[in-house]
Formats: structure tokens, C-alpha cells, sequence
């Protein structure tokens, strides 16, 4: 057994999702009290070089045509011959549509310990977060072989990257044959709407905006502001606003310069997509809200009647 | 007859037949079609599915149809067709609320509804609130409002406060005055804070009969832990299901609205009247006290005892005043019903205020205020109206 | 076809959250449980499935306060069998140990396909989903906002960040982890719960004798320190419109 810390790398249509840099970020500030090597874990068809900025100490790569594009039995199948083999101390994946599609499966087939929803480490021992983000959970990392999904904010990404490629070797994959998920094609989102990933100003819905019709207050306070509208889950989950509005952990990351969040709650899911926003200003009748805990500036009042005021008072001049 | 002809009339026969079980229901077979009800129906002209046209829908055996359509949601069970038929059908309750628990069961309905039944099934209120927090509004307080279960023992009025009343920002200011009131006139009460849930009126009107039960079994069982003289209330929709609806489930209890309550003892108020209230006020009559249960010269007496007030009436007043939109489920359709008809009920009748010249609404129903507010930002001339319950103005003049 | 489906109740986060005295583990005795949001839209998949062809539906949840009313809601909605995994699961139950209680009981139905929530808010030790799987040996997609059954394959529809999704064959039997219901979980009356409560019965089996190991090792649950908590703004409605438009000034917004 090692004290080597493992990422799973994810990647989608050529692109490394940040998820990816967020676990090399954590793995060596981990590695600091673990001591071992820095792994990343990268899976594919010609893909070496999307390798180049990883902050590790090492990248094995793993290549095979049902590589290619991520299928769960694939993934699984390759992991559990890798971990099986190198016994690493940790192995980190991301909490996330491809890490959770694959952590679980190999815990149970390796019968190794897994630790879901984890945002950082501190002196060697995991902090994860459960119940909407409401509670924190301290404990040592198990042994022999730690599983651990990872949730992105509790590290930089910058912290996960270099200007310096790590040492690539080839790592041989188990034969991949009777495989059991085809992958057919990707869906691509539609793009004839505004981009929110590129907006400077975000005015941002969740429940509490109640009704449809209400919505119409946000859209026009991001018309004044110079900006535009997105929304938290449920709201898209109601059709009240196409998917391309979507901020968060199934949805997009946003980076603006001012993210104003009405009547949302601050589920981890959510946080998720707006760590890197400039200033969050949050509006919410919860003083409990998880959101007050990252957001810049709060007020505990009621959001339609503070919207309706805004944009009196915005256009009073 | 074809195979789905018969079932079609089976489906209409079977609802024809479950609405002689409402109280007068039968009186629907004397149905002129004269389209009063449709025509004075405030959202009629948005219905594919009026009240009259229902009923000769019923008549030529085409019922099914009206439950493929989803317009009944636009009834925010008001009274106005009930009050004005002819032949006294009951159509708000026999009929309207009849096809929406028909909707309900098959599923079919708006998701904003959706949500406040689910809220009040599990958390007791509409709003998603913990029921924990039900007497939150309390804290605070001087002198301490008294808590039945802390207090133990037997008191002169029980409040049954009211979900908006309890929860809601706007309405708790609404719930402390009343508490200043009652204790101006040294009245012995308390409430049943967190062990008191909806009283399910609402509910009830919008078609969910089974959960109304259960709210008012639950409310039932708590009566019945306390000894008290009388139940006093400041929602008429609360008002209502006690009076009227609960005795059918074997919860009966005398109730008043606090109008009447308070009226009858207009002779030991009008001395703590002791500040002027200078202003017009016009007084709207909330469905539910007035039209539903004839109550309304209390509220405008006290209102009048109060020095200063001028009292003016609206063009709608009394039988014929105009829903805010909110009850019967309307609370909770909002969003539906603006889509449809993007005008809200609550604004043409702050308008109709506006017309009266009055500088204050008067209200008496917690559904009131935070629609009339709302509609009073958005109707021209009416951003300098205030909408007052009878019972803030009676504290104001009655002073700390 | 032959559909199970796994349904759980998880912590209500309206209520407060509190710490049990050993502080390793949430309070129970206060807390108040809901159905697991994803798990609903699961059994709305199932049912969609039902009333689009021919399927058998059997929901399977273990007993936690309030899993009755979760069983007979499903019947209500078209589900055709219901089991409680009966014992006293007193420190909640670990998704290892639930998922090992499964595997038998679902072995023995045999279904075509397995469908539960992609996640729960306290799966600290990962997903009920995944390790089913493993434990049944049968494959396992998640994150799926749509599923069509193609003769022996299912063709579903797996979410990915940013609205972007992929299209994936799998063969059955299959386990899908549900995010999303192809329409949101149906309404039902009460009345035709209470009506399923007079006339449905829920299955129950002893599962008291479980192997209970799995979840990662605790020393504390805590209530997150607020620590670099937002600056709040105080004051009724105007005053917070007020000073946010000098908070927009400031940021060079307006």
C-alpha cells in the first residue's frame, strides 16, 4: 500500500471539467500530511495532452477506444484494476455526474470505504457536508483505501494547475469487452440563448420567487442593472426558465462580477456554480439560508418587495 | 347509443347525481340558464367552462368535457354566481368546488396549488413554514400573549389565529393589534400556537376535501384538550369552517368573527377611542363575512365609533363587493390566473377605492392586505392609499 | 417489465437541524422526515413508464417515521406492490448497509429495472443507487432526466453540467439513479390515500438482523461556524433598497 493520493479526471468533449482541478488542489494540500505522491487519473482515447496543467506529481494514463467518451462500466471496470493493483491511500473523485456515477460501484466491489460529499481536509481528516449543506461531518480517512467524492468551493482552482506538464506514464487498462453502457451520443444544450457563464451581472431566482409572474420583477431589475436572469434548480425544474439559466452543480458555473440571489436557499448544489463570483449580495427571509455563510452582503426581507422598491428607486434616478 | 356515448353519460350522470349531496343541491335541476351566474363571475369571461355553461353542458350529457378543461381553476370561489342565482343554487360550493376535487383526483392541477396542499398536508399551513414556528409571532409581545398549553387552564376566548396571521410578516402586525385590543378590554383568552393547523377552508374550496378533514380533525382533537367559553377569530375563512363546515365532521363549537365579537361591545370600546383617525375610509367586504355569512354592518359600525373617520362606500359594497382574488384557493393560483388574464382582482378594486375618494381601504380578511398592497403599487393614484384592517385602526385610536 | 423502486426518507430541512448528545450523529427524536425529493421522481418514472406500457411496480422503502404514508402514497399514485424493510434503524441507516438489506429482496423479484433517486441530503457514505448495483451485478447510470425502454435495452438520458447531456444505452437488468422525472411527481388527493390506507396492504419483512457496517468513520457533526458570514444589511425594505443602490454604486454597477 502507498501513501499516494489518486484524482479521477473528468473531461467532457475535450474540455477538463474544473471539478478536476479542484480534487488536484485538495490532494496536495492532503498529500502535505499523508505524505505520497500526487496522482492524476486520466482516462480517454487521445487525450494525453489535456494533462499539460494538472498540479500533480504524476498522471497515469489510461487509454482505450471504450475510454473514449465517459461510460460508467468503463470507467468502473478500469478503476477497479487500477486500485486493486496500486493500493493507493486515497483515492478522490468528484461529486459529480461522472465521479458518483463510479465511487459507489467500486466501494462495493472492492469492499473499500467511501466518504461522499467532502469540500476539504483539515489536519488529515475529511470535513463533508450533508443535509443541504446544513451540517458539517469531521472524521479520520479510513484505511486501507479511502473512497472520496469531492464537492467543489473548498479549494482554488488555480491551486489545482501548473505551468510546469507532470510526468505522463502509460498505464495498461483491463480488457474492456462486454461492457453494458453504450455511449450513443451527446445532447447539446440550445445555444440561441444568452450565454450567463459570459454576463457580468447575474440577478438570480430560487424558490422564493413563488410564482411564475414573479419572475418578471427579476427580469426587469436585470434590464436596469445591465444584466441578466438565471435561477437556482427548482426554478428551471417548473419551466419557468430554459436550462441555459441554470447555475449549479447540473447546470453552469458563473463567474460575474455581481451575483444577486433572490430567495435562494444556498444548497451545496447551488453554491457550486457561483464560488466565483466577484460579490454575492443575497435576499432571503431565512436568516439560517446557507447562502448568508458565502454571500458578500445579506438582507433578511421580503424579495418582491425589495425588487419592486429597487427598481423604483433605480429608475427615479 | 355508441359504447362511449354511454360511458359519457355514466360520467355525467355520476357527478350530476354526487352534487344533490351538497345542501340544496338538488335546486340545480331548476336551472334557467340565464347566464346571471356567468356574467357577474369576476374571471367568467375567461372560462371555457363558465357556471351556466356547465350546467348545459350537464344537461346534454357532455360533462366530461368540462373535466378535460382546466378553467375552473380560474374560480376563486367568491359567492358572486351564488348570490345572485335566481333559483339559490348553491354553485360556489355545490357545483365549482364539486369539479375541482374531480380535477384533483384525476391529478390535474397547477403546480403553485400544488405545493400549498403538499405544505398544508405536511406542514399544517400553506406556506412551507415549520409548524414549530407557528407562535414565533408572539415573542416579544407585552403583555405575553397566553399559550393555552402553558397557561392550563380554562379561559373566556379561544383566538383561532389563522395561518397568515401566524406566519406572515405583513398580517402578524394585524394579529398584535388584535392582542392589544383584547387586552384593552381585558378580555380573558389565549391561543393554541404550534398546536393549531390550518383550518383547511381554503383547501376545502379548492378541491381537497380529504385533506380538509384531516386539518379539521387535527384542530378538533385540540379543542377538545381545553375548556373555553367561546372561539373568537380574525379570518373569516377560519371563521367559515368553524361555523359551518366543521359541525358536519362533529366539531362544534360556537365562533364569531372578531367584528361581531368586538361589536358587542362597541358601548366598553368607544370610550379607549381616544385618538383620531382623520381620514375617508372605504370598508370592502370580505367574501367570506359578508356574501357567505351575512355579516355586514359590525365591521362599518366599528369603524364609525372610530373619532375622525368618514366612512364612504365603494360602487361594489356589501353583496355585490368585489373579490381581492385570494380565497377559495386563489391565494395559491396567483400565478395561474394572472397568466390568463394578466389583471389581478385586487387592482381593479383598489382602483374602485381610489374612485371612492377613499384614503384608506379598510380590510377584515388576513388574505387582504398583502393582495391590496401589492395592487395598490401598481394602479394609478393609489400608491398614496393605506390598507388598514378594522383592527389596526381600532388600535391606533385606541392608542399603546 | 418489472420495476422496483427505492424510496427513503431523509432529514426535512425546514425544520432546524440538531446534534445528538454523542455529536457524531443528528437528533432524531425532533426531526422531521420527508421523502427523498430525487426518489419521488423516480416513482413518477416508474409510473410514467406503467401508464405508457406494460409494468409492474413494486417500491420498497425501510421504516423510518412517516414510511407508511409514503407507501400507500405510491399505491395511490400506481404502484402495485409495497414492502417496509421492518427494524429500528434507531442511528439512521448507512446506504451500504440499506443497499446490502436490498440486494436480497430485490434478487428475489428479479425485476428488468431498478430505479431510485440519484442521491439523498445525508448519503455521507455515497448513494443507496450505485452500491445496489454493484450488489445486484447489474450495470448503473446516474444523474438520468429520461428514460425509453428499447426492447432488451433502456435508452436514457444522462445529465451533465451546463445543460449539456449524452445519450446512453444500457442493457437490463439496470439500476438508474434518477435527477429528474421526465414531469414533476403527480399530485394525489388525500382522500385516495386514505382511500389505499382502507384498502392496500404494505408487505413487511424483518431486516432487524442487518449487517449494519459501511458508513466512514465520525468524530464529529457539527452546525457550520458562520465564520465569514455576509455583512447584513439591517433595516425594513427601503432602507435595504437604499443602501444597496450605494453598494451598486460602489461596484461601479449603476
Amino acid at each position: 500500500m502507498t501513501q499516494d493520493i489518486y484524482v479521477i479526471i473528468e473531461h467532457l468533449q475535450g474540455n477538463i471539467l474544473d471539478i478536476s482541478y479542484v480534487m488536484l488542489a485538495a490532494a496536495k494540500e492532503l498529500s502535505v500530511t499523508t505524505g505520497g505522491n500526487v496522482t492524476a487519473v486520466l482516462l480517454g482515447e487521445n487525450c494525453k495532452e489535456l494533462s499539460s496543467n494538472f498540479n500533480a506529481d504524476t498522471v497515469l494514463y489510461i487509454e482505450h477506444k471504450s475510454l473514449a467518451h465517459f461510460t460508467s462500466d468503463a470507467y468502473q471496470n478500469t478503476l477497479t484494476d487500477l486500485i486493486e493493483k496500486e493500493n493507493p491511500r486515497v483515492v478522490l473523485f468528484g461529486n459529480t455526474s461522472i465521479g458518483s456515477d463510479i465511487a459507489g460501484v467500486i466501494s462495493a466491489r472492492l469492499g473499500l470505504p467511501l466518504i461522499n460529499s467532502c469540500k476539504k481536509f483539515e489536519n488529515g481528516k475529511y470535513i463533508s457536508q450533508i443535509c443541504g449543506g446544513k451540517i458539517n461531518v469531521e472524521g479520520d480517512l479510513p484505511e486501507p483505501t479511502a473512497l472520496i467524492t469531492m464537492l467543489p468551493g473548498g479549494y482554488k482552482l488555480e491551486n489545482g494547475k501548473t505551468d510546469k506538464p507532470p510526468e505522463i506514464i502509460n498505464y495498461d487498462p483491463p480488457s474492456l469487452d462486454n461492457l453494458n453502457v453504450m455511449f450513443i451520443k451527446y445532447l447539446e444544450p440550445e445555444t440561441s440563448d444568452v450565454d450567463i457563464t459570459q454576463q457580468k451581472i447575474l440577478v438570480s431566482v430560487g424558490r422564493g420567487i413563488q410564482t411564475e409572474d414573479n419572475l418578471d420583477l427579476a427580469i426587469e431589475l436585470a434590464k436596469i442593472l445591465g444584466g441578466t436572469v438565471c435561477a437556482s434548480r427548482p426554478v428551471v425544474d417548473q419551466g419557468w426558465l430554459p436550462i441555459s439559466r441554470m447555475v449549479g452543480k447540473s447546470g453552469k458555473n458563473v463567474k460575474p462580477k455581481l451575483y444577486f440571489a433572490l430567495g435562494i436557499s444556498g444548497a451545496p448544489e447551488h453554491i457550486e456554480g457561483i464560488m466565483d463570483s466577484e460579490t454575492i449580495i443575497a435576499i432571503n427571509t431565512d436568516p439560517s439560508a446557507p447562502i448568508f455563510d458565502i454571500a458578500t452582503y445579506g438582507a433578511e426581507v421580503d424579495l418582491l418587495d425589495l425588487t419592486e422598491l429597487l427598481i423604483e428607486k433605480i429608475e427615479a434616478g | 347509443m355508441t359504447t362511449s356515448a354511454l360511458e359519457e353519460l355514466s360520467i355525467t350522470e355520476s357527478f350530476y347525481e354526487s352534487l344533490f349531496e351538497v345542501e340544496e343541491g338538488e335546486r340545480i335541476r331548476t336551472c334557467l340558464q340565464c347566464a346571471t351566474c356567468s356574467g357577474v363571475c369576476p374571471f367568467g369571461y375567461l372560462m371555457e367552462y363558465p357556471p351556466g355553461k356547465m350546467i348545459s353542458m350537464m344537461r346534454a350529457n357532455l360533462f366530461d368535457k368540462v373535466l378535460d378543461s382546466e378553467s375552473v381553476w380560474m374560480c376563486i370561489s367568491c359567492y358572486a354566481c351564488t348570490e345572485v342565482c335566481p333559483k339559490k343554487i348553491p354553485l360556489t360550493p355545490g357545483l365549482m368546488t364539486r369539479v375541482k376535487e374531480e380535477l384533483l383526483l384525476a391529478g390535474n392541477i397547477p403546480s403553485e396549488l400544488q405545493s400549498a396542499l403538499e405544505f398544508s398536508q405536511r406542514y399544517g399551513n400553506p406556506l412551507g413554514e415549520s409548524p414549530k414556528k407557528r407562535a414565533d409571532w408572539i415573542r416579544g409581545v407585552t403583555p405575553p400573549i397566553p399559550l393555552m398549553k402553558e397557561i392550563a387552564r380554562p379561559v373566556d376566548i379561544l383566538w383561532f389565529v389563522g395561518d397568515y396571521p401566524s406566519y406572515h410578516p405583513r398580517i402578524q402586525q394585524t394579529s398584535r393589534a388584535f392582542a392589544n385590543i383584547l387586552n384593552a378590554l381585558d378580555i380573558d383568552f389565549g391561543i393554541l400556537g404550534r398546536e393549531e393547523s390550518s383550518d383547511g377552508d381554503s383547501q376545502r374550496l379548492a378541491g381537497e376535501k380529504g385533506l380538509f378533514e384531516i386539518l379539521a380533525e387535527k384542530n378538533g382533537k385540540v379543542f377538545e384538550n381545553y375548556q373555553f367559553n367561546e372561539i373568537v377569530t380574525t379570518d373569516p375563512h377560519a371563521y367559515n369552517a368553524i361555523k359551518n363546515e366543521y359541525p358536519k365532521l362533529g366539531i362544534s363549537y360556537p365562533v364569531r368573527h372578531y367584528s361581531e365579537f368586538l361589536f358587542e361591545r362597541l358601548e366598553q370600546i368607544k370610550p379607549l377611542l381616544v385618538n383620531e383617525v382623520n381620514a375617508k375610509v372605504a370598508y370592502h367586504d370580505p367574501c367570506y363575512l359578508g356574501r357567505v355569512n351575512g355579516i355586514y354592518d359590525p365591521p362599518r359600525e366599528l369603524i364609525k365609533a372610530i373619532p375622525g373617520i368618514d366612512l364612504v362606500e365603494m360602487s361594489h359594497n356589501r353583496e355585490t363587493s368585489l373579490c381581492c382574488g385570494g380565497g377559495g384557493g386563489g391565494m395559491w393560483l396567483d400565478g395561474y390566473q394572472w397568466e390568463r388574464a394578466h389583471v389581478r382582482l385586487s387592482e381593479w378594486r383598489v382602483r374602485e377605492a381610489v374612485s371612492s375618494g377613499a384614503e384608506i381601504l379598510a380590510v377584515a380578511c388576513p388574505y387582504e392586505p398583502p393582495r391590496f398592497e401589492d395592487a395598490a403599487k401598481m394602479v394609478q393614484g393609489a400608491s398614496t392609499l393605506n390598507i388598514k384592517d378594522v383592527i389596526e385602526l381600532l388600535a391606533v385610536s385606541i392608542g399603546e | 417489465m418489472n420495476i422496483v423502486v427505492i424510496e427513503k426518507l431523509v432529514p426535512d430541512l425546514v425544520e432546524e437541524l440538531e446534534i445528538s448528545d454523542t455529536g457524531t450523529s443528528l437528533d432524531m427524536e425532533w426531526l422531521r422526515l420527508i421523502i427523498n425529493e430525487f426518489d419521488d421522481h423516480a416513482l413518477e418514472q416508474a409510473i410514467l413508464i406503467k401508464e405508457s406500457s406494460d409494468a409492474h411496480i413494486t417500491v420498497i422503502s425501510p421504516q423510518f417515521e412517516g414510511v407508511d404514508d409514503i407507501l400507500f402514497t405510491a399505491i395511490s399514485k400506481g404502484a402495485d406492490r409495497v414492502i417496509k424493510l421492518a427494524g429500528d434503524f434507531e442511528n439512521d441507516l448507512n446506504s451500504h448497509a440499506l443497499a446490502r438489506t436490498l440486494s436480497n429482496i430485490v434478487k428475489e423479484i428479479n425485476p428488468d429495472l431498478v430505479l431510485t433517486g440519484v442521491q439523498a441530503n445525508n448519503d455521507l457514505d455515497g448513494s443507496v443507487g450505485p452500491l445496489l448495483s454493484e450488489y445486484l451485478g447489474i450495470p448503473y447510470v446516474g444523474y438520468v432526466a429520461g428514460v425509453s425502454i428499447e426492447n432488451e435495452n433502456v435508452k436514457v438520458r444522462k445529465e451533465y453540467p451546463g445543460g449539456l447531456g449524452a445519450e446512453m444505452l444500457v442493457t437490463m437488468p439496470a439500476l438508474l439513479g434518477i435527477q429528474a422525472a421526465e414531469s414533476p411527481p403527480r399530485y394525489v388527493a388525500i382522500s385516495k390515500i386514505r382511500q389505499a390506507m382502507k384498502t392496500a396492504e404494505i408487505v413487511e419483512m424483518d431486516v432487524s438482523d442487518l449487517d449494519t457496517s459501511g458508513g466512514p468513520p465520525v468524530n464529529r457533526m457539527y452546525l457550520p461556524e458562520s465564520g465569514e458570514r455576509a455583512t447584513m444589511i439591517e433595516g425594513d425594505e427601503e432602507q435595504v433598497a437604499a443602501r444597496l443602490i450605494e453598494i451598486f454604486k460602489e461596484l461601479d454597477v449603476l
